[in-house]
């Protein structure tokens, strides 16, 4: 920080990641009140505490590996390059007790850096948490959130969201917004332990038909819905690096323009996603009230939906491209949802892996027929973006490193009978004990009064 | 004497890099943290099993259980 200019640069790029930090904060608290919401009242506390222990959970184990992971393995390792491809020292840098990690004056970036991904690693996490309320283990939802917060999300991102990873230079991979980098992923990590955990008790009537355990709080649901949408802003725009210049990128772009670019480094502008983040939220709006008829928690999941079906390309459409790809994403997760849970008996108690399962990974595979041809990177040598590239892409984000981690996880957990919790507690409710006490406490304090009156 | 690496701020910035406290012990408080990280899942997998045997002794009979079904 030499020069004003050059001061000027890194204290705007700390700052701005700074405010994603605290953006993203609010997906946090809009993932709590939406899963309080759809609780029943004997399960509350528990569902709370089950969400938010995972941010001091996933907070350490990112610190421990997850960031390491990251700067370690866009190489695979392996496939175009070992531990630490493409610059070797980020890696180094990066391990727990490098010389990166810790607070030091000629390094103002990293730790802004570090705590946005971060923020991405509890969201995903956040989205798991959803779909499997008000009968897993607490101490296996966690095992989870480390699973994806800190080991497979990290290795999704160092695969096919960083400027040297290996999906991106071989399938041209581009995903810009994370639909198949945290939402497929999330979806499909919630997936494979929904096969394994089975429904809760009374979701299925004896023939098989679903019934619809409503939320306990629709309203709070759609609270939450909404600071979803808010905390989602801080999200897209830390998928951005807000200024950088050619000669720092070092690819074949030309001149001395300054320019924001994703995280491929590919040019895009803040402008561009602000308006097709409002097209897409609305294309899924629309859609998601016409399909469910007006139902609100459907309505603002569709609007969840259709940011999340064109996020992956969100850097380069057209906003009416966003819009229509928000609607039809959010039809096919709509569809998909009601389709898997009458069909394969899923109880996915609160949409989760349609909205992100499903919605991120429509995003992902349509966005390799609209942006068909486009370079992935700015580096000479990468694959430009294909359909086919996108499709594998989306199979990698969703099943291979979704479902399959997190199946195998829950079967090892149900092994030890450490996944489900017992089931009289579920009959009970997992509040059911201090439900009680505080009931007693009520009376107590109520007999004194009478006491008092009489 | 000071357990950072700056004893004076009569410096040039540019030359200053490390701040925190004890550098050069970055690789022991890692398995210090990795220790307490791991003591609190043992911890809390044990306390969560022992509540839920706890509470099924206590309330799993089927009277209470049929009455909280009927209050849900």
């Amino acid at each position: 920080m030499d020069t004003d200019i050059a001061a000027l640069t890194t204290v705007f790029t700390e700052f701005y990641y700074w405010i994603t930090v605290a953006l993203m904060f609010l997906i946090h608290i809009g993932f709590c009140m939406y899963e309080v919401g759809a609780s029943r009242h004997k399960n509350h506390m528990h569902t709370l505490m089950k969400n938010s222990m995972l941010i001091p959970l996933v907070t350490v184990t990112w610190f421990f590996f997850g960031w390491w992971i990251y700067w370690a393995f866009a190489g695979g390792p392996g496939i175009t390059g070992g531990i630490g491809h493409p610059d070797a020292s980020f890696a180094d840098a990066y391990i727990p007790w490098g010389e990166g990690m810790g607070p030091r004056l000629d390094d103002r970036i990293t730790g802004v850096f570090w705590a946005a991904f971060l923020l991405f690693a509890w969201t995903a996490a956040s989205i798991v948490s959803g779909a499997v309320i008000e009968r897993i283990r607490s101490f296996a939802f966690w095992m989870f959130a480390i699973l994806i917060g800190s080991v497979t999300w990290s290795i999704d991102a160092a695969w096919g969201w960083s400027y040297g990873g290996w999906m991106v230079e071989i399938l041209g991979y581009h995903d810009a917004y994370a639909s198949g980098v945290i939402h497929a992923i999330a979806g499909g990590t919630a997936l494979g332990i929904l096969v394994v955990l089975g429904p809760r008790l009374g979701k299925f009537a004896a023939d098989g038909t679903p019934r619809d355990i409503r939320p306990h709080n629709p309203w709070l649901v759609c609270i939450g819905l909404f600071l979803i949408y808010t905390g989602f802003w801080g999200f897209y725009v830390a998928c951005n690096v807000p200024i950088i210049d050619a000669a720092t990128i070092g690819g074949q772009i030309t001149g001395v323009t300054l320019t924001t670019t994703t995280i491929y480094l590919t040019p895009t502008t803040l402008g561009a996603i602000t308006v097709n983040f409002l097209m897409s939220l609305s294309g899924g709006m629309l859609v998601g009230y016409m399909v469910s008829k007006g139902d609100a928690f459907w309505t603002y999941s569709g609007g969840l939906a259709g940011i999340i079906a064109a996020s992956a390309g969100n850097d380069l459409y057209h906003p009416i491209q966003a819009l229509i790809i928000g609607g039809l994403g959010t039809m096919f997760m709509y569809k998909i949802h009601f389709w898997v849970e009458r069909t394969f008996k899923i109880d996915d108690a609160v949409g989760a892996v349609a909205v992100h399962g499903y919605a991120g990974f429509f995003g992902v595979v349509i966005a390799g027929f609209v942006l068909w041809g486009q370079p992935s990177s700015p580096y000479e040598g990468f694959a430009v973006i294909t359909p086919w590239g996108q499709f594998a892409g989306a199979v990698i984000m969703f099943w291979v490193l979704g479902f399959i981690p997190a199946y195998v996880l829950a079967r090892i957990l149900n092994a030890y009978d450490l996944l489900r919790i017992p089931k009289e507690i579920e009959l009970l409710g997992l509040d059911f004990h201090s439900n009680l006490e505080a009931d007693q406490a009520r009376q107590d304090v109520l007999a004194s009064v009478r006491e008092a009156h009489s | 004497m000071s357990t950072t690496p700056i004893d004076t701020w009569a410096v040039d910035l540019a030359d200053v890099t490390l701040i925190y406290p004890w550098v050069g012990s970055e690789v022991a408080m890692f398995w210090i943290a990795v220790v307490l990280w791991l003591a609190w899942h043992i911890w809390q997998v044990k306390h969560e099993n022992a509540e839920y045997v706890d509470q099924v002794q206590k309330h799993g009979d089927s009277e209470t259980i049929r009455k909280a079904i009927d209050n849900d």
